[in-house]
């Protein structure tokens, strides 16, 4: 109880809390790697399934992909109480905004919506969140949201502190209007990686490929098909 | 508006800060474990409460009611389990009362959640929410900052990795009551055996589809105390004696001498 939020942090020369990234002492960390592609016919959305208290592994099957609505789903890293209550909230106005509008949300209201709630309550939040959405007007939408609480429209997005060890491998694969199953590749290949390198994250690879048909779940092991130098088979 | 202060909170620091020792909260250092089975969920607690280095109780209840088909077993400040599991409870029954449907699992932990990620972690309850209700059974942790999960088998407290380990060996799908139950208190008595903060009893509860819910205090008492070879106690007539005489009660009264008080029995005697 004495080492609780607050008494640990450490003030600069301003008075300002310098330190943005530390979790209160005890809280739940999604030590993660999380990404989200377009590709020709939607989006795909692609996660890690390990959560950690510390140095022990509090779940090894997470599921960080969140619905948020029918084809709008959100990535969560950084503090797992802090990301679900965020989408917690983002899912019940989305919600409420097709019931009185009688429509679909864009995935852009929804991206707004989590942007709001990220950077008014960046003081108290530690949430790094990519919302990926299809939707019948703009098609696949891929945007990220940083700790600050900005917003950012991109062709694909990597986040989490496994994304560091694949920013190499992303920008050498990556093709405008991939193909469903080079998309998968795509992104399961940029995983495997990330789970290979990256401590924190770990356990199972789930994706989630959002089209006009709907949202359909995958679930692949990080060591099945992995070919890369240094693999004896 | 109802809710906690916290303006001792800032006081206990700066007392904290000038060397004043904050005061001990009782703390479940605890092994509490939750499993599914075909009919239902199971959950189970140890029995101990620690207070620093001592045993508060030795035999305390760590799994709170809900509701009939809804209980949690609860880890962190005992204090805290005990009074949000209070408060839930009521506002679930309340709830349940208005809708006229009976409680669901997924809602009890969605306030969970929402009342304990509203204080940050200051509410320092960690639970496992379990039961049955008509969209089937539910099994979840809350931790105190309000994050949740979602499980076939839960373990939390500081003797959880012990009790995961039983798991993570000898958990199989589509378990019966009877191989839940088991497999419940033998992950509890892990924790008994190799965690310090967790000993004594296995509590176990029991929700099931179609049958009412059973409350297995004490399901387990692996810690009796043993009978002691050798106790302290003296026979009658270890003492020796020199003589006896024996006064009976007429002849005390005279070596008493009763004396009627004047002035008004019912005023109290104030110093002068």
């Amino acid at each position: 109880m004495v080492n609780a939020h607050g008494v640990t942090g450490v003030l600069g020369e301003d008075g300002i809390h310098v330190d943005m990234q530390h979790l209160k002492s005890g809280e739940v960390n999604l030590g993660t790697s999380i990404m989200a592609i377009n590709f020709k016919d939607g989006v795909i959305l692609g996660a890690d399934s390990r959560t950690t208290t510390g140095a022990y592994i509090a779940n090894r099957v997470t599921d960080k992909l969140t619905q948020v609505h029918d084809t709008i789903w959100c990535c969560r890293s950084g503090s797992a109480a802090d990301t679900q209550a965020v989408a917690d909230i983002v899912s019940y106005h989305l919600n409420m905004y097709a019931i009185t509008n009688n429509e679909a949300p864009s995935t852009q209201v929804a991206a707004s919506l989590f942007q709001e709630l990220c950077y008014e309550n960046k003081d108290m939040l530690s949430a790094g969140i990519i919302i990926a959405g299809y939707d019948p007007r703009h098609g696949g939408q891929v945007y990220q949201i940083p700790l600050g609480g900005s917003l950012h429209k991109q062709a694909y997005s990597i986040g989490g502190s496994g994304s560091t060890y694949i920013y190499g491998y992303c920008d050498n694969h990556w093709k405008e209007n991939m193909t469903e199953e080079e998309g998968i590749n795509f992104v399961r290949g940029a995983l495997q990686e990330a789970i290979k390198w990256d401590g924190s994250s770990g356990g199972v690879i789930r994706l989630v490929v959002l089209t006009a048909k709907g949202a359909v779940r995958h679930l692949y092991l990080p060591d099945t098909g992995y070919t890369a130098p240094g693999v004896t088979k | 508006m109802g809710g906690f202060d916290f303006s001792n909170y800032n006081r206990n620091n700066v007392l904290h800060a000038k060397g004043v020792p904050l005061p001990k909260a009782t703390s479940t250092g605890t092994t509490i474990v939750g499993c599914v089975f075909d009919n239902g969920v199971v959950i189970a607690a140890d029995t101990r409460a620690t207070s620093g280095p001592i045993v508060a109780d030795k035999n305390c209840e760590k799994l709170h009611y809900i509701a009939p088909k809804i209980w949690c077993a609860g880890a962190g400040t005992a204090a805290d389990t005990e009074f949000t599991t209070a408060l839930i409870s009521s506002n679930i029954e309340l709830h349940s009362l208005s809708t006229g449907r009976p409680p669901r699992v997924i809602t009890c932990m969605t306030m969970l959640k929402q009342h304990l990620f509203r204080y940050q972690g200051h509410i320092g309850a960690y639970l496992v929410v379990a039961g049955v209700d008509p969209t089937g059974t539910g099994l979840y942790t809350v931790h105190a900052h309000g994050s949740t999960d979602k499980l076939p088998y839960v373990t939390m407290g500081s003797g959880s990795l012990a009790a995961m380990s039983v798991f993570e060996s000898t958990w199989k799908p589509n378990l019966n009551r009877e191989e839940a139950i088991a497999l419940a208190s033998e992950a509890i008595k892990a924790g008994i055996f190799n965690d310090l903060g967790s000993g004594s009893n296995v509590d176990v509860c029991v929700i099931e589809n179609d049958k009412p819910t059973d409350l297995l205090r004490n399901y387990m008492k692996p810690n009796e105390r043993g009978e002691k070879a050798r106790n302290y106690r003296f026979e009658k007539g270890t003492t020796a004696w020199v003589s006896q005489k024996v006064v009976s009660k007429e002849d005390m009264r005279k070596y008493v001498t009763v004396e009627e008080v004047s002035g008004d029995p019912n005023l109290m005697e104030v110093d002068s």
